[in-house]
């Protein structure tokens, strides 16, 4: 048989996840010249992009462009999407052994970490991971409900996803109305009573986790008094002394901050204070079972042996009132299964991007990895891209030296006759360019840039599926 | 990005050797898995020390057999040592400011890893390739 990667035999590529790290993937694989690919997408969901349509707030669509750039490379020849394809479901690792040279996962970091207080069990304490996933119309959250008759929220973490979920929930609906988060997210923000959110962060302003233009964007909500405390903005003497070595988007993030705590309250209908060297250490509730308030233990920092400076409890504490908790302290990988995992880091065990066995440290032959569940929850979107990169360069070499799996059905065609017959409701590119289509229609009837589907059922109706 | 990231790609296991081991040892070690570097554990998987090629160096012209003087005669005692918390560029700092190469990574008292300044630059180095991609997508995406 001809050489693997050649026209007559091309390289058979599976991606599992669509999101950006499965499209800087794939980009890199029709990037090597003299390579004939075959790239099959899987995603469990019907419609690609992941985090870029679940995960990017619906007030930034110019994040959310970066689609068009993964639309290209879905449009190479030899790239096919198989939508509402679970691998480990409806198709095993196992499966796709028998059909592709190399498999990589790219499934991203599903879950997040939960407070080691005591009262995370009160009705009231949410994941920001699943609010944001609700607000973004993913179909397996759009069934949940966060109770927003309440005026206090606190957010716990200083990442860009609390800002999110801050932003969104002080955010005049109005102007949400114009982007495309979900119909029901809309309304039930429209009836909501929030007033005052918080955002704690553990440790100081010069090391808050959040990029300016998000931080800066908090100024300029229109109805929003965004305050922090003035005691709370200034530098401590550790973090004044890390200035000097510190990148632009710190002391970008510290002016920010600074001036913040220069606002006076005025009357605007909602409030967003960002707290700094605070950690929650309880959660109240009332016997209804519902939070009612939160205790707070205020940190100092102190330097690490190798320089970082930590958040140290001191013996000052306080109680705030606090109807809702939204928790974003870390996303989180859940295991494959079939597929070694870390359990310490929560990515697939791996190096740079090829996976290992757990217990030898052994390469498994074929098997990949890239994005979130690769190095953990880090970066921007465009992170992926060296990342994805570094996965596929180790590829391409265990192309060279033939450390590929040597599928028992590599002929044009086997994967999707099997595929078809395990789910024959999957969807194909063109199936999800026609839902994005419609989801577009609908969106210029309100001037919105999309009015979302959110239930897989319908996504799958529209396609005759 | 914290350390915890930088060691998420990194092989899961930790190359050591024992202190009374000879330093010939070490340098079959630094061959085999292609390191530079290398923990130095007591019988109970304790950190003792650090043992790099510039140690090893650095006492060529006292001893008469480096090779078979043992390890814990030339290694480096007093370790500083990261947290998988730790903020890789704190890290960087550091590693720059007290010229060293290598750091242990301790977890709760437990060995999880080593981080070499090369995996840092590689890390600094992937995060602003990460930040051009992404503007680089951006304006990609306005002119399609």
């Amino acid at each position: 048989m001809s050489e693997v990667g050649s026209e007559a035999n091309p390289l058979r590529v599976a991606i599992v996840g669509a999101g950006p790290a499965g499209f800087y993937a794939a980009e890199r694989l029709f990037k090597e010249k003299g390579l004939t690919v075959q790239v099959d997408m899987f995603e469990r969901l019907p419609v690609p992009f992941g985090l870029v349509r679940f995960g990017v707030a619906p007030d930034h669509p110019k994040i959310k462009s970066v689609t068009k750039v993964f639309d290209r490379i879905a449009k190479k020849p030899g790239f096919r999407f198989f939508g509402n394809v679970d691998i480990g479901e409806d198709v095993s690792v196992e499966d796709l052994k028998q059909y592709y040279h190399q498999i990589v996962f790219t499934i991203g970091a599903p879950t997040d970490r939960n407070l080691p207080v005591p009262g995370v069990e009160f009705t009231g304490n949410y994941p920001a991971t699943e609010f944001v996933a609700w607000y973004n119309g993913h179909p397996d959250y759009r069934d949940y409900e966060f109770d927003l008759s309440k005026e206090r929220a606190a957010v716990v973490g200083i990442g860009n996803v609390a800002v999110d979920v801050a932003r969104i929930l002080v955010r005049d609906p109005d102007e949400l109305a114009k982007t495309d988060i979900a119909d029901y997210a809309l309304e039930a923000l429209r009836q909501s009573n929030i007033k005052e959110v918080y955002v704690l962060g553990r440790r100081g302003p010069a090391q808050a986790a959040f990029t300016p233009p998000e931080a800066k964007e908090l100024l300029e909500l229109n109805g929003v008094d965004t305050l922090v405390l003035p005691e709370e903005a200034e530098l401590d003497p550790l973090s004044q002394e890390s200035m000097v070595a510190a990148g632009r988007g710190v002391v970008r993030n510290v002016e920010i901050i600074q001036q913040m705590a220069q606002n006076e309250p005025t009357d605007q209908p909602h409030r967003l204070t960002i707290r700094f060297l605070v950690s929650p250490v309880e959660i109240f509730g009332n016997e209804a079972g519902e939070v009612v308030g939160m205790k707070l233990v205020k940190n100092e920092l102190y330097k690490t042996e190798s320089g970082t400076l930590r958040p140290r409890a001191t013996d000052q504490f306080e109680e705030m009132p606090i109807d809702l908790v939204f928790r974003s302290v870390g996303y989180r990988g859940v295991p494959v299964p079939g597929v070694p995992f870390n359990d310490r880091w929560g990515v697939i065990m791996n190096q740079e991007g090829r996976i290992v066995d757990a217990e030898t440290g052994e390469q498994v032959i074929g098997e990949y990895t890239a994005g979130w569940i690769k190095r953990g929850p880090s970066g921007v979107i465009g992170t992926n891209k060296p990342d994805a990169v570094e996965t596929v360069v180790h590829m391409l070499e265990d192309l060279q030296t033939d450390k590929i799996l040597h599928p028992a059905h590599s002929q044009a065609g086997a994967a999707e006759v099997f595929i078809a017959e395990k789910q024959p409701r999957f969807v194909t590119y063109e199936d999800w360019l026609r839902i994005d289509e419609i989801e577009i229609a609908r969106g210029q009837e309100q001037g919105r840039p999309r009015v979302k589907f959110t239930d897989v059922e319908e996504m799958l109706a529209v396609v005759g599926k | 990005m914290k350390v915890s990231g930088l060691l998420a790609t990194k092989s899961p296991t930790v190359i050591t050797i024992h202190p009374d081991q000879p330093v010939a040892d070490a340098v079959t070690l630094y061959g085999q898995h292609n390191i530079g570097s290398l923990i130095v554990v007591d019988r109970d998987n304790h950190l003792v020390g650090i043992l790099s090629e510039r140690d090893i160096v650095r006492h060529l012209p006292e001893y008469d057999d480096v090779m078979g003087t043992a390890v814990q005669e030339i290694m480096t005692p007093r370790v500083i040592v990261a947290l998988p918390q730790d903020d890789v560029m704190s890290v960087a700092h550091t590693m720059t400011e007290r010229r060293f190469r290598h750091m242990p990574v301790v977890d709760e008292g437990e060995l999880v890893g080593i981080i070499s300044i090369g995996d840092i630059i590689k890390c600094q180095r992937d995060q602003y390739r990460g930040e051009i991609a992404t503007l680089e997508t951006q304006i990609m995406a306005e002119n399609i």
